[in-house]
This record gives structure tokens, C-alpha cells and sequence, in this order.
């Protein structure tokens, strides 16, 4: 009874929160060129930092909640519509829908820390630490390519893959999740700069190329 | 820029790495009974090497782990990249010729024609 009302406050308390880029979001919307490249933000997932030795007990416990945890640079592993991405050989990222928080409802990130149990390792809620941008897009590369020194051609970056790295100067990840859609991790205090960053990266596609 | 072989994630820019000075400074045994002068020695006095210099790096916006390099100061070719804890693989194997009695060989991992820059 008590827990429904305090889930009841809590969704009512989310209706007033804002997403670190929220203020771009009219911005987004014009500097997007709809089937060229386009940029939206996708506000508060659910993120989980795991600090884990994932061939101890307590990391296949936790491996076993999220479908095995990546074990080399650039993995992720998904089950369901959760997905853990490799950030180190002893920590991993678990990004989840925004409705699978507990504060909206869902179970996370409590089974993690009760899974967890006293093992050794850490269970962090980092929801509120990054934002996601999504550039997606034919030319979603060439937009990338300007501040990006990974090499991002598909015969090397294949869809599936996070990388953590510099994106427009700044730490990120970056999270090829199609063949032309990206997510792009950075933290929310960096949300409006790579926003707007990219924004400026996205502009010359927006008028026809000169020949 | 330099082209940085991380032992975890490959070869990336050095703008993603955090210099973490000279490696093999071991912390004294018995730091209470240094003279000052040893103390200071320990703290702030370093090899300028001309030539092969072994040197530690993290990948500070990657994966966040320490690993050793030999690297040359004058060509800032990157000869070897080397875990942390590992002995210098030029000494180790200068030594190991003149013991002739190398029992396990260090795993260096030479670093890639990419992560080399003349």
C-alpha cells in the first residue's frame, strides 16, 4: 500500500525532471534532416555501472541476469531489451529502458544489488550520470567522422559494438547499434556541448552538396 | 599525436591516455630510515633518457587500466607495450643472454606498423 503510493509520488515527481538536453530538443528536431541525418535525445534510461570480476561467483550470478557479461573491448551483450556494454575487463555498463527503473515500476536496479548480495564487486545506479543522443542516419558516419578518430567504417565498426572514447573532444560512448543509428553516451554535463556540437557537425548535410 | 597501442582496446589516440611517468621506480623498503636526500631522490628525481625509455600510460577515457611502454625518446617509436609488474623486456632480455638460463619469457607484445610513428 505504502509502496504504491511512494511509486505513485515518484512517477509524479519524474513528469517534473528534465533530461540534461532537454533544452535542445526544438534544436534537434530542426537540425535534423529527416533521411539524411537525424538527432534526438533519448532521456533517462536506465544505467547501471557493474564493477565485477566476471569470472568470480558474484559476476556470473550477474551474468547470468543479463544474458553474460562482454569479455573484450567493444562487446555488449543483450537479452531482452537490456544491454550490458564492456567499459574495462572488470566493468561493464548496463543500459535498460527508462521503464525498467524502479522508480517508474520496473526491478532494476534492485535484482542487480540483490544478486549482487554481499559478493565482491559493485552495483552502482548511474541513471542519472549519462544522457543518450541518437544520431542516426546515412550520413550519420560522415557527421561522426569530424570528431571521432575511431575508425568508424562498417568494415571495421560493425553494428553491435560500444567503444568508450573522444567524441568532439570529450569523453563518450559510443554504442553502433544499427547499421546507421548510434547512441552516444556523454555525461550529463556534457550533453548540451555534444549537442550542440553535433548539431553544428550535422548542418552542412542539410543544404544540397555543390558539385 | 602519438598512436597508443592499449593492451585492452588497440590502437588510439594519445589524447585518451594519461601520462603516468617513469616505470620500475620501486617504493623504498624502509621508507622511514631514508636520509632526506633519498627521500627526495625517490620523489622527484628521474631518469632523462635519450634513447629507449620505459614509461607508464592508462587509458584514461577507455578502458581505465595501467600498462608500461618502451618508448624512444628521440624517435617516440613505440618499441613495446607490457603489462604493470612486468620487467623492462630490453633488460630482461639482455639478462637472460647472459644467464642463458630464461626459464619463462616475458610476453611482450610488440606494438602494431599502426601504433608506431617515426
Amino acid at each position: 500500500m505504502a509502496d504504491t503510493a511512494a511509486l505513485e509520488n515518484s512517477k509524479k515527481i519524474q513528469t517534473l525532471r528534465k533530461s540534461p538536453a532537454a533544452l535542445l530538443a526544438a534544436a534537434f528536431e530542426a537540425g535534423s534532416v529527416t533521411g539524411v541525418v537525424e538527432l534526438r535525445e533519448v532521456p533517462f534510461l536506465t544505467m547501471a555501472g557493474l564493477r565485477i570480476n566476471p569470472a568470480g561467483d558474484a559476476g556470473q550470478r550477474l551474468g547470468a541476469l543479463t544474458g553474460g557479461l562482454p569479455a573484450a573491448s567493444g562487446e555488449v551483450r543483450s537479452s531482452g531489451d537490456t544491454a550490458v556494454l564492456w567499459l574495462g575487463p572488470a566493468e561493464f555498463l548496463l543500459v535498460a529502458p527508462a521503464e525498467s527503473h524502479e522508480s517508474l515500476g520496473g526491478e532494476l536496479p534492485r535484482t542487480l544489488t540483490e544478486s549482487l548480495g554481499d559478493g565482491e564487486g559493485q552495483v552502482v545506479d548511474l541513471s542519472a550520470n549519462r544522457t543518450t543522443l541518437e544520431l542516426s542516419g546515412p550520413r550519420a558516419r560522415a557527421v561522426l567522422e569530424k570528431g571521432c578518430a575511431l575508425d568508424l567504417h562498417p568494415r571495421v565498426l560493425k553494428a553491435g559494438t560500444a567503444l568508450s572514447t573522444e567524441i568532439g573532444g570529450i569523453p563518450a560512448i559510443l554504442w553502433k547499434t544499427g547499421e546507421e543509428t548510434y547512441r552516444i553516451f556523454p555525461r550529463a554535463s556534457f550533453a548540451e556541448f555534444l549537442g550542440r556540437w553535433l548539431l553544428d557537425a550535422m548542418r552542412e548535410f542539410a543544404t544540397p552538396e555543390v558539385p | 599525436m602519438l598512436l597508443i597501442s592499449c593492451p585492452n582496446c588497440g590502437p588510439r589516440d594519445e589524447t585518451e591516455f594519461h601520462y603516468g611517468g617513469q616505470a620500475h621506480v620501486p617504493y623504498p623498503e624502509n621508507p622511514a630510515e631514508l636520509t632526506d636526500r633519498e627521500w627526495a631522490e625517490y620523489l622527484f628525481y628521474r631518469d632523462n633518457t635519450k634513447g629507449a625509455f620505459a614509461e607508464r600510460w592508462q587509458h584514461s577515457t577507455g578502458c581505465r587500466q595501467w600498462f608500461n611502454t618502451l618508448r624512444d625518446t628521440v624517435t617516440y617509436d613505440i618499441q613495446a607495450v607490457y603489462p604493470m609488474g612486468q620487467p623492462r623486456p630490453d633488460r630482461e632480455n639482455a639478462a637472460k643472454e647472459t644467464a642463458a638460463a630464461g626459464t619463462t619469457a616475458p610476453t611482450v607484445i610488440p606494438a602494431s606498423p599502426e601504433g608506431t610513428l617515426k
